[in-house]
């Protein structure tokens, strides 16, 4: 099936090439190679061709761009996250003997408190290594702590009176109340914030705890904060379910306030400016309260598809599909008589009744023709059932032994990839796509002779199928190599060589 | 008399068939030249899809689900009126045999099992409806519901309706003339969906046409849903073809959901086709050999000239085929901006396309 060769050597490349020298780096080779570990199929594809010489490893994967996309994108890791159990109510060890609470601070537990506590975290910035060392400040921090939980307040506001680095952790926390009164600002007011019944608890019984607010006092007198658990609780959900923020890995204090700063400082630089944010909600806000059926219809300009009946073309269907199938029963022309619709009616009544009065033959079938039937279908059982298996799912593939079925495929996928690279290298305007042409005609005719090999190794019961499998592989085969040489034909009678030296 | 293991009946589909057609999607594409997508057989659309994924059955109580066609027209054509051909189906199996030959069978079917039911529909001209139901108790009051007469009696009202109903012209060609298959198949479907619905004891339906008149194009595409959807519930369509030609529609069916095709060569040995063929049920096909055709043909045939292609051009907004290259549209009208080719580049230009 192969037409004659004409004068076909490599042409030398000019050193201006198009021979992209690529430099991959090593995990991208790595990533390769795990690739090509994982699938047996591709591995092999894989040997034969860029080992062979026949493919270029960056034409290979040119074109499983996607396979080695995906991959880059699997290997970032999940971050852990902060622990929902409050690490940073930090419990002391009291030691009755000698009257020492002794706080234990693991770096997990100091980047919680820095991530919960802006406060603390601001303070810990200024304060440290200035003013005083770590050890001091965390000492410093206990102490407030301890204060708090004792809920005494006329000593904590004499100790803050003392020392006012102290002070700083009894405040309340400044720094937290100005982020909450900007998220309050920036609320969407197109939210729905109505509440139904559904979302009344309180009022379920045995349910919530009315709060009583005459029981509470205000300590004008100091400053000192009063924090209680529930406000704690709620800044610990609020920071947990924010994620953590740094991937930072958890060691020296001081690079953790910093970087932890650092991502404060781009979040808030993010965000847009506040007159950008309030135009966004204005506009936002005249959509929800616009009332559609005062505004003009928004009609989008498009095209409007106008199909032809369908009809037409699944008449013409039914007529092939009938062809198709060819006439079994060339005699029973379909010689169309027309009938009139009473008369075809009544027919059928007058059968029904006769049926009526006659009732049912017996006996149902004749004996002879009942025979005929049963022998005609046995007779097409037993010639089709060798041709075409039990199963009319079964393919025919699974019925080849294993080691043909593998070789079949594997040619198969050899020839698709090969037909692939050599489909897109046409039409040839580079020396380097006329060279890769050559290899990959090479490379086929090779696959051409294994297929044929194949056919003749197989044995006499699967002969026919395999050559029927067979037979659109080396259409495809033909159909390149026809391409290949009318190309080199019409290279031939342009007669001149060309610029990028081709042979003549 | 043994009766069957009742506690498990209407077990679903089984997991290895499941598993295994998804270990051939992973694994290997099949052998075909590269395909159009083919837009109105949408069988080709994975092309390592198994036809019909086989359920296992534990027992072999079935409900048979039988479409009689109906049509006046094809029936009538062999009673004589006009120049039919003396080998038109009709004139060697009037209606009334062919009834004599579908009771006996239906009664056949009941007495496989006693817990076996059948339901009968009519494909009418201009309607459909359900004739029978063995499952509906005896109207007579006796021991034995008398299938026969009550069929007959149902048939009538049938017929009676379905001519009030017509609105057609008066006289109309034979061979034009299409019964509702669209229509009862969907009536079956949804009895079927029915028993599927009443609790996990039931009968393994199938659905069994018996088919007369030619295809009707205009029902293709309701055709193909109920064909679709019977894949899906898994219920295996038979046909029986009694008519003048091969019916495309029936043989799709079959092939898709699992079911036999057959086209009876000996008409007046038709009940012995239906005992031997289609009384057969579910769980026993697993070990007998049932005749099958030789193959169906999937391949479309292009809009232009009206031949079976299987490499061509493919419009991107309406889907339809053509087998050269077009600068407009002829069904939905877009103009194509591709600049038409040389012929060098044709055979490149075609690869190109169909690799889509």
């Amino acid at each position: 099936m192969m037409s004659s060769k004409q004068n076909e050597q490599p042409v030398p490349e000019k050193p201006a090439a198009t021979m992209h020298g690529e430099q991959l780096s090593t995990t991208e080779m790595e990533h390769r190679m795990k690739l090509l570990r994982e699938d047996s199929e591709l591995q092999k594809l894989h040997k034969q061709f860029v080992i062979g010489g026949v493919l270029t490893e960056s034409e290979f994967w040119a074109t499983r761009k996607s396979l080695l996309d995906d991959d880059a994108q699997r290997t970032s890791k999940q971050q852990a996250g902060f622990k929902s159990a409050m690490l940073a109510d930090v419990r002391p060890s009291t030691d009755g003997r000698t009257n020492k609470v002794t706080f234990s601070l693991t770096p997990e537990i100091i980047h919680q408190i820095f991530a919960e506590k802006p406060a603390v975290h601001w303070a810990f910035l200024n304060f440290v290594p200035s003013k005083m060392t770590e050890k001091d400040f965390w000492t410093k921090y206990c102490r407030a702590e301890y204060l708090h939980r004792t809920k005494n307040s006329v000593v904590a506001a004499a100790e803050a009176a003392e020392d006012e680095e102290l002070a700083v952790f009894l405040k309340n926390d400044d720094i937290l109340a100005n982020e909450a009164r900007r998220k309050i600002r920036r609320v969407d007011p197109t939210l729905d914030m109505e509440a139904d019944l559904g979302d009344d608890y309180i009022h379920l019984p045995d349910h919530g705890i009315l709060r009583d607010g005459s029981k509470e006092t205000v300590d004008a007198e100091n400053d000192i904060a009063r924090r209680t658990l529930s406000q704690d609780l709620n800044r610990h959900a609020a920071v947990v379910l924010e994620g953590r923020a740094l991937d930072v890995e958890l060691g020296d204090t001081r690079t953790v306030a910093e970087a932890l700063a650092r991502s404060k400082q781009a979040e808030s630089s993010a965000e847009t400016s506040d007159e950008k944010t309030n135009q966004e909600r204005l506009k936002r806000v005249s959509r929800m309260t616009e009332i559609e059926d005062l505004q003009a219809p928004h009609s989008l300009p498009y095209a409007p598809l106008c199909i032809k009946d369908p009809r037409e073309y699944f008449d013409s269907q039914q007529a092939n599909a009938l062809k198709a199938l060819g006439d079994t029963d060339a005699r029973i022309k379909p010689i169309d008589c027309s009938l009139s619709t009473e008369e075809a009616y009544i027919y059928l009544m007058e059968q029904i009744s006769e049926v009526k009065v006659r009732g049912l033959n017996n006996p149902v079938v004749q004996p002879e023709a009942a025979l005929k039937v049963l022998n005609g279908l046995n007779q097409y059982l037993s010639s089709t059932k060798y041709h075409l298996g039990k199963n009319p799912q079964e393919s025919v593939l699974d019925r080849l032994p294993n080691r043909t079925k593998d070789e079949l495929m594997h040619h198969w996928t050899s020839i698709q990839e090969l037909l692939r690279h050599f489909w897109s290298s046409y039409p040839i305007t580079t020396t380097y796509l006329y060279n890769k042409v050559l290899r990959l005609k090479d490379a086929m005719t090779q696959i051409y002779h294994k297929l044929q090999e194949t056919k003749e190794s197989v044995q006499s019961d699967f002969r026919h199928q395999v050559s029927r499998l067979v037979q659109p592989m080396l259409q495809a085969l033909d159909a390149a190599f026809a391409h290949y040489d009318t190309e080199q034909q019409k290279q031939y009678n342009k007669g001149v060589s060309k610029p990028n030296g081709f042979v003549q | 008399m043994a009766f069957q293991d009742t506690q498990k009946r209407g077990i679903g589909p089984g997991l290895d068939s499941n598993s295994h057609s998804r270990k051939e999607n992973r694994l290997t594409p099949r052998l075909t030249p590269l395909p159009l997508p083919l837009p109105q057989s949408f069988l080709r659309l994975s092309p390592a899809m198994n036809s019909a994924p086989s359920k296992l059955y534990s027992d072999d109580v079935s409900l048979v689900v039988v479409l009689l066609d109906t049509n006046p027209f094809f029936w009538a054509a062999g009673a004589g009126g006009g120049n039919t051909s003396p080998h038109h189906p009709a004139a060697t199996l009037p209606f009334a045999k062919f009834l004599n030959h579908v009771i006996p069978f239906l009664n056949s079917v009941l007495l496989l099992n006693q817990l076996n039911q059948v339901v009968l529909i009519a494909t009418g001209v201009n309607s459909c409806g359900y004739i029978y139901d063995s499952a509906g108790g005896g109207s007579h009051g006796g021991n034995v519901p008398a299938v026969c007469s009550e069929i007959l009696r149902r048939l009538e009202e049938f017929v009676a309706k379905d001519r009030r109903l017509g609105k057609g012209p008066d006289r109309v060609v034979v061979g034009g003339v299409s019964s509702l298959l669209s229509g009862s198949l969907s009536l079956a479907l949804c009895y079927i969906q029915r028993v599927f619905r009443s609790g996990a004891l039931h009968p393994q339906p199938r659905i069994l046409c018996l088919q007369a008149s030619p295809d009707g194009p205009e029902q293709y595409v309701a055709v193909m849903n109920a064909i679709f959807s019977a894949q899906r519930s898994m219920v295996p369509i038979d046909s029986c073809v009694i008519g003048v030609q091969h019916s495309a529609f029936l043989q799709q069916a079959s092939y898709i959901t699992g079911g036999v095709y057959l086209k009876p060569q000996q008409l007046d040995g038709l009940f012995q086709y239906l005992a031997a063929v289609f009384a057969t049920d579910l769980q026993s096909r697993n070990f007998l050999q049932l005749p099958k055709p030789a193959g169906v043909d999937f391949r479309a045939s292009c809009f232009c000239h009206k031949k079976t292609i299987d490499m061509g051009y493919v419009c991107s907004v309406c889907l339809s085929i053509f087998c050269k290259h077009h600068k407009k549209c002829s069904t939905c009208g877009s103009e194509f901006n591709q600049s038409p080719p040389d012929a060098s580049a044709t055979s490149d230009r075609k690869r190109k396309v169909s690799e889509v």
